[in-house]
């Protein structure tokens, strides 16, 4: 009788699977097929750039594709400029196809094209910089004596950041030294939103004893009194774009319980507007860049509203419970204003209303419309898109969550949303028209909030489960856990320029995260 | 698998009768029948047992029908903001205010090594042999020899414990002082919950008490913390916790314990 061999281990069989996924085969392009003819478009304005070219399918990657386009539009050595592909038939369907590695996997492959026709594809630039997942906690620091409520970066850089805490102050961080720098003492009650203006100069801080207060952001001083108006505690702060803004007049949008938004002018700290109409809570504001203010609801309705008049222009209804949170697709640009990744801030103060209004249209053109996007998360597990320039009606509704969605947020390249929800995940769904991309699995408790970095590259979303995570967006892997935080974390923010990440929670420490 | 669960075993082997649900439907619906039937027949001491039985019973249903409705009211006073900060977006959540959902700020402060060995009750009173086991000689070759000992104690009996032969059987664990739940105190939040015994870690009286499981005073026995919720640094679901007893669990009816934190 033959000898039989025992059946593999446990062990043995680990060590095959792991072997044959490390060893993969090499996805290999037939080098007989000849070449291909390819029509580049510009997103932006979707006409044609250079003429149609013939390109080998064997070579036709991403990286030869990138050199060839930056080749045609005649950019030098120095500047050349990463991009991202895609492909939209010309069908009814009218479906778009990123570009993931080159032309034969993504089209060719699977028969959307054949050699013979000329393959028309749209660009768009990316960050030309790239930013580096945070790897390590270079800070904790002590101070509040509550929990840390909301946090956000200053515009200008990372090196400052502002906290609300339930301690009733906030307090102004140097993050570059980890160390205080003001605290911002004035409210009575826990600090629940916290916003810096575009320029950098002004924080404004909403509060749970009903009132707005605005400080120096430099000298940490309190900018008169606080503005009364609300009858109940404030929910989110909004401030009017930087190139929308009157010349000296920046104005302020707060949200609150009570069911209104108040628009308050900066300078002379009165009530400008008063928006009443949503019959809950309001719980999120966003001031777009077109003039528009939108406001989302626990009267399951999302309302805009022209910021010049104080009008009603529009209203949303599509979700079936309250709706948590909004996000504009430039939501970035309009809070970054002109400060952008090459730190040069313009002379003038009308050289910077230019510099800002250029990079919002820069974000938001496509096909040479101004286009805003809104995404809204709800309790009722989904999330809804919007282009209210257009139509009443959601674009798409983003179904997949099992929980309520707390937090969504749109990446800077307004190339994807990131929604974080009660039932421990992260998911991804495409910026453009909604489609589900990947869910971030990892996080044991509840997600809070999530944020996007600078090159839309990286995204961090901060738990219940005491946790940060960094998510790599392209490849839907984890890239970074940080743990560290001794409770749950409530806030977190990716400093506009990217260098650092800042959290805090319940534990009360502040922490500062860098690569 | 636990001895006496035959009929769960035999269903997983062989599934259930085709007509399973409906004799239990029936049965069912018979038992009120049966029921006033003996409440109306039945005499003399089976009467006064049945009648207390029922009553007992009623009491259970009465406050089970209460509960219920208490649940089903909704509370039109506004809901007290939290004592503790939340932010924005926690803040009009009912937030579940079961005891359960413990904070883990306070849970896992990482004691340094001596803070280790500290346990609540550092010295327990001795208990001899004698007081702990009694000879049982019943039968005439167990008379004869006296080798086998009854537990005078309360036990804790794993869910996987299956008895040997009753000939080879040394230590008799008594099903009515057997404990599978502890009511285990946080002392620092000073919260009560009811859970699950996992094991008994150590008798501090004699090694042979830990393999027997015995519980008495100052056992540390490990509880099952899931439904807690609580989470390590670094970001992983606790479940097994240490907790040491308090009460003397034979005097009292029931486990009480300290968690160790």
């Amino acid at each position: 009788m033959s000898t039989l061999l025992p059946p593999p281990t446990k062990r043995q069989k680990t060590e095959i699977a792991e072997k044959a996924r490390l060893q993969q085969e090499i996805e290999s392009i037939p080098d007989n097929l000849g070449s291909v003819r390819v029509q580049f478009f510009d997103q932006a304005t979707g006409s044609a750039t250079g003429p149609a070219v013939s390109v080998p399918v064997a070579d036709a990657n991403i990286k030869n594709l990138e050199t060839l386009l930056n080749t045609l539009q005649g950019n030098e050595d120095d500047e050349r400029v990463p991009y991202r592909f895609t492909y939209q038939s010309q069908d009814k369907d009218n479906q778009t196809i990123d570009i993931l590695a080159d032309l034969y996997h993504s089209l060719l492959q699977p028969g959307l094209r054949t050699t013979e026709d000329t393959i028309s594809l749209y660009f768009t630039p990316q960050a030309v910089f790239r930013v580096k997942a945070v790897s390590r906690c270079a800070a904790s620091i002590a101070g509040h004596g509550e929990a840390i409520l909301a946090t956000a970066f200053s515009p200008v850089s990372s090196s400052t950041m502002v906290t609300g805490s339930g301690d009733s102050t906030a307090r102004v961080w140097d993050c570059d030294t980890g160390t205080p720098l003001h605290t911002l003492k004035g409210h009575t009650s826990w600090v629940l939103a916290v916003a810096y203006s575009p320029n950098g100069a002004i924080i404004a801080t909403g509060s749970m004893d009903n009132s707005v207060r605005l400080w120096d952001a430099k000298k940490g001083q309190s900018l008169g009194g606080p503005l009364k108006g609300h009858a109940k505690w404030i929910t989110g702060l909004a401030w009017e774009p930087y190139h929308v803004q009157e010349t000296g007049r920046p104005r302020l949008a707060s949200a609150s319980k009570d069911s209104t938004v108040r628009i308050w002018d900066v300078v002379s700290k009165r009530i400008d507007i008063v928006l009443s109409g949503h019959k809950g809570s309001v719980t999120c504001v966003r001031w777009g860049g077109m003039g528009k203010i939108y406001t989302a609801s626990h009267d399951k309705t999302i309302k805009v509203w022209d910021a010049k008049q104080g009008t009603l222009i529009q209203t949303l209804q599509a979700h079936a419970h309250r709706v948590n949170h909004l996000a504009l697709s430039t939501d970035f640009v309009l809070r970054t204003a002109y400060h952008d990744h090459t730190k040069k801030v313009p002379e003038t103060d009308a050289d910077k209303v230019v510099a800002a209004r250029k990079r919002f249209e820069q974000a938001a053109t496509v096909n040479n419309k101004i286009v805003e996007r809104l995404v809204s998360a709800s309790d009722d597990f989904t999330m809804y898109l919007w282009e209210p320039e257009s139509s009443n009606k959601p674009v798409a509704r983003l179904l997949g969550h099992q929980k309520e969605v707390n937090h969504v947020t749109f990446s800077p390249d307004m190339a994807y949303i990131a929604s974080a929800g009660f039932d421990n995940h992260v998911k991804l769904w495409n910026g453009r028209d909604g489609k589900f991309i990947t869910t971030f699995r990892g996080h044991v408790g509840a997600v809070y909030q999530c944020c996007f970095s600078a090159d839309s590259r990286l995204l961090v979303s901060s738990s219940k489960d005491t946790t940060l995570k960094v998510w790599n967006v392209r490849t839907g892997k984890l890239s970074m856990d940080l743990p560290g935080h001794k409770d749950e974390v409530f806030a977190v923010d990716w400093s506009p320029d990217g260098e650092k990440v800042g959290s805090g929670g319940k534990d009360k420490a502040v922490r500062i995260w860098r690569n | 698998m636990p001895q006496n669960e035959y009929i769960e075993r035999w269903q997983k082997q062989h599934g259930k009768r085709l007509d399973h649900d409906e004799r239990v439907r029936k049965r069912q619906a018979r038992e009120v029948h049966q029921q006033s039937k003996d409440a109306q027949n039945l005499r003399g001491l089976r009467a006064k047992l049945y009648q207390q039985k029922r009553h007992a019973e009623k009491i259970q249903m009465r406050k089970r029908i209460k509960a219920q409705e208490e649940k089903n009211v909704k509370s039109s006073a506004p809901d007290e903001p939290s004592k503790t900060p939340l932010p924005q977006y926690l803040l009009d959540r009912s937030q579940a205010t079961n005891a359960k959902a413990l904070s883990s700020a306070i849970k896992d402060k990482r004691k340094e090594q001596a803070a280790k060995f500290a346990v609540p009750l550092p010295k327990v009173k001795g208990i001899s042999e004698e007081e702990m086991f009694k000879v049982v000689n019943t039968g005439k070759k167990t008379h004869k020899k006296s080798w086998k000992r009854m537990i005078t104690k309360p036990t804790f009996v794993g869910n996987d414990f299956t008895r040997v032969n009753p000939k080879r059987e040394r230590f008799i664990r008594p099903m009515g002082l057997r404990y599978k739940k502890a009511n285990v105190t946080h002392p620092e939040l000073g919260v009560t919950v009811q859970l699950p015994i996992i094991s008994v870690k150590k008798n501090p009286q004699n090694p042979l008490y830990t393999s027997l499981g015995v519980l008495t005073k100052g056992t540390i026995v490990e509880v099952n913390v899931s439904e807690l919720g609580l989470v390590t640094t670094s970001g992983r679901v606790v479940w097994g916790k240490y907790a040491q007893i308090s009460n003397n669990p034979e005097n009292d009816g029931c486990v009480n314990a300290v968690l160790l934190v």
